[in-house]
């Protein structure tokens, strides 16, 4: 006997004053599948209310597709990929960046398929049989690891964001405000469990010699991607990553090994790592030298500025988005900070005449993406939506015109400041520079 | 930065504690079980293709500016353009002097510290096509030619392991190292 009302199961998002997240969820939801005017008013899609008239949809009347080795997103979400950019497409593909979309994604934990990219000659294809890792130079001991001894140390596991310094570059060298999402301006960062062994133990084992105070880490890619690394850093938090989000780290993410240095430029953590040469002094690497310093006025260029700032960007709403109608919206974002923790972020919705506190989801890790959210009833007038963060330092996130006053243009590295989101009365949503 | 002193210090406290934890309160070990092997000179000597701007490590080898240009027409001229003037990969020649102007121009000439940046990165990594495929003599010959068409060097002066080093490069004190501060 069946007496139930099929029409009551029909996945209808009501409107209910003590649940605005779910509207405002099913709302988006709705517009990011590309329904905008059906969800007006929290409506549920077309295609639901159709489902929801004979009651039981096509799915629950077949089969299922069965196991596979290795799962994979939902075909409708074909559209969340990564933007890429290659500045020297033409001579060396491989050469380049592609973005997290940040604006498709929830939570803290980048998908390690959507991990940002950046690449200098392309990815290599390494046999992990093949591959080994030297640690030599200024040690009482030159060794070499294969990944099977490797695989065999005690690991440890941490979850923390890898940020490019060239991330928000369109809004640091386009003199308009570039008007593409989140993840195309601020997708050169990302955020993951990385799991491996601490660098220090590894130093301990060759035994670091009197004299040593830097170190150079060596990919094995066609770059042989390299810089140096403060001794420092490496016996206070450098990790010898080998898996990442549990599985063996990616080929793009420095398969079967990779140097992560959490809270500094992404290009520090060096990926494919072959070789550390423990050393005096700094390398002077292409890298640290040509690029990857911060011109200022005068004519001289900051160095081996490594840390990298307190930052946040509300993800949702944001470029490419569109508000669908007045009340109730939920703003959410990321903020990180290369120094440590997040400790507060502030919202404004006037284009930065108040701010209110937004809630941070836990648990916040040092050194990681931190989601904040804040519930907001747009009363469909014309504003502009920014978010400041604040570590646990103390460091404050700072306006655009200040971070940019540090520099000399064209400035294209560490540009950690506040990112503004124009909402029109007709909620389209476009980047500002204020 | 920190003495010598400091960093055995800091590393010897390592391995004296049992276990250390991550500011969000894991455990990191700090022993491990020494499974890597010792490696030989020669395979140190194959692996290590660093060379800081004391030039320890330079290979034996010699070039010249106009031993260079040939190496460059050959092998970056299609990428860098003639003479280093770029397109569709960065320009290596030009913009001495600029940097304090509002039209700065970066260039190997005009921005980098040191000349064995220009010879470490040379070798290592082009061209992009056939990485490391570059004779050493080759790899000298072509940093001299740069260096000449930036004005640095003159054309018949050969770059070895001696003279690489002793170059001064015209932004050589541009450079404000945040790592001490």
């Amino acid at each position: 006997m069946d007496t139930r009302d099929r029409s009551s199961r029909a996945p209808v998002a009501r409107p209910s004053s003590s649940k605005p997240e779910a509207i405002d969820r099913r709302t988006f939801l709705a517009r990011s599948a590309g329904i905008a005017g059906a969800a007006a008013a929290g409506l549920a899609a077309p295609e639901a209310l159709a489902q929801a008239v004979d009651g039981v949809p096509p799915w629950m009347q077949t089969m299922g597709t069965p196991m596979r080795g290795y799962g994979q997103p939902s075909k409708f979400e074909g559209k969340v990929l990564r933007p890429t950019a290659t500045g020297y497409a033409a001579v060396t593909p491989g050469a380049g960046a592609s973005r997290t979309p940040l604006q498709e994604l929830e939570g803290t934990i980048t998908p390690s398929g959507l991990h940002f990219e950046r690449h200098h000659n392309g990815v290599p294809d390494i046999d992990p049989a093949r591959h080994q890792l030297m640690i030599h130079g200024l040690v009482k001991r030159p060794l070499i690891f294969t990944m099977a001894a490797l695989a065999r140390y005690p690991m440890t596991s941490r979850t923390c964001f890898v940020e490019c310094s060239g991330n928000s570059g369109p809004n640091t060298v386009s003199p308009k405000p570039p008007q593409v999402t989140a993840g195309a301006i601020h997708g050169l960062v990302s955020c993951s469990e990385w799991t491996g062994i601490p660098l220090a133990l590894l130093l301990n084992e060759a035994g670091v010699a009197p004299g040593a105070d830097w170190l150079l880490a060596e990919g094995a890619d066609a770059a042989a991607m390299s810089r140096s690394v403060p001794l420092t850093k490496a016996v206070d938090d450098a990790l010898v990553a080998l898996y990442q989000n549990g599985e063996k780290l990616r080929p793009e993410q420095g398969y079967p090994v990779r140097l992560l240095l959490p809270g500094w430029e992404g290009n520090m953590s060096v990926k494919w790592l072959r070789r550390i040469k423990v050393t005096q002094g700094p390398t002077h690497t292409k890298d640290e030298t040509s690029k990857y310093s911060d011109p200022i006025p005068g004519g001289k260029a900051l160095q081996f500025t490594f840390e990298l700032g307190v930052k946040s960007v509300i993800t949702r709403p944001s470029f490419g988005m569109k508000m669908a109608g007045p009340g109730w919206h939920e703003i959410s974002g990321l903020a990180w900070s290369g120094a440590g923790g997040i400790r507060k972020v502030d919202v404004s919705v006037d284009g930065g005449a108040t701010w209110k506190e937004a809630a941070l989801q836990g648990p916040i890790f040092a050194k990681s993406l931190t989601r904040f959210r804040l519930p907001w009833e747009w009363n469909g007038a014309r504003t502009v939506v920014q978010s400041r963060a604040v570590d646990d330092k103390g460091n404050v996130q700072p306006t655009r015109g200040a971070w940019l006053a540090n520099y000399a243009p064209p400035a294209r590295y560490h540009n950690h400041s506040i990112q503004s989101w124009e909402i029109a009365a007709d909620g389209s949503i476009a980047n500002v520079f204020i | 930065m920190f003495s010598s002193k400091s960093t055995v210090a800091v590393i010897a406290v390592g391995v004296l504690a049992a276990c250390a934890t991550t500011d969000s309160g894991s455990p990191v070990p700090t022993t491990g079980p020494n499974l890597g092997r010792p490696a030989t000179a020669q395979e140190v000597a194959a692996w290590d293709i660093s060379i800081p701007p004391s030039g320890a490590g330079l290979p034996a080898g010699r070039g010249t500016a106009k031993q260079g240009e040939t190496v460059y027409v050959a092998q970056c001229q299609a990428c860098h353009g003639a003479k280093g003037a770029g397109k569709p990969a960065d320009p290596l020649v030009g913009g001495v002097g600029s940097l304090a102007t509002a039209k700065a121009v970066r260039t190997v000439g005009s921005f980098w510290p040191y000349a064995t940046t220009l010879f470490d990165y040379t070798r290592r990594a082009m061209p992009t096509t056939k990485p490391q495929s570059l004779t050493n003599d080759e790899v000298y010959a072509v940093t001299a030619y740069l260096l000449f068409l930036n004005g640095i060097i003159a054309e018949d002066a050969e770059l070895n392991a001696q003279t690489l080093p002793q170059v001064k490069m015209p932004n050589r004190d541009g450079f404000v190292d945040m790592s001490r501060k």
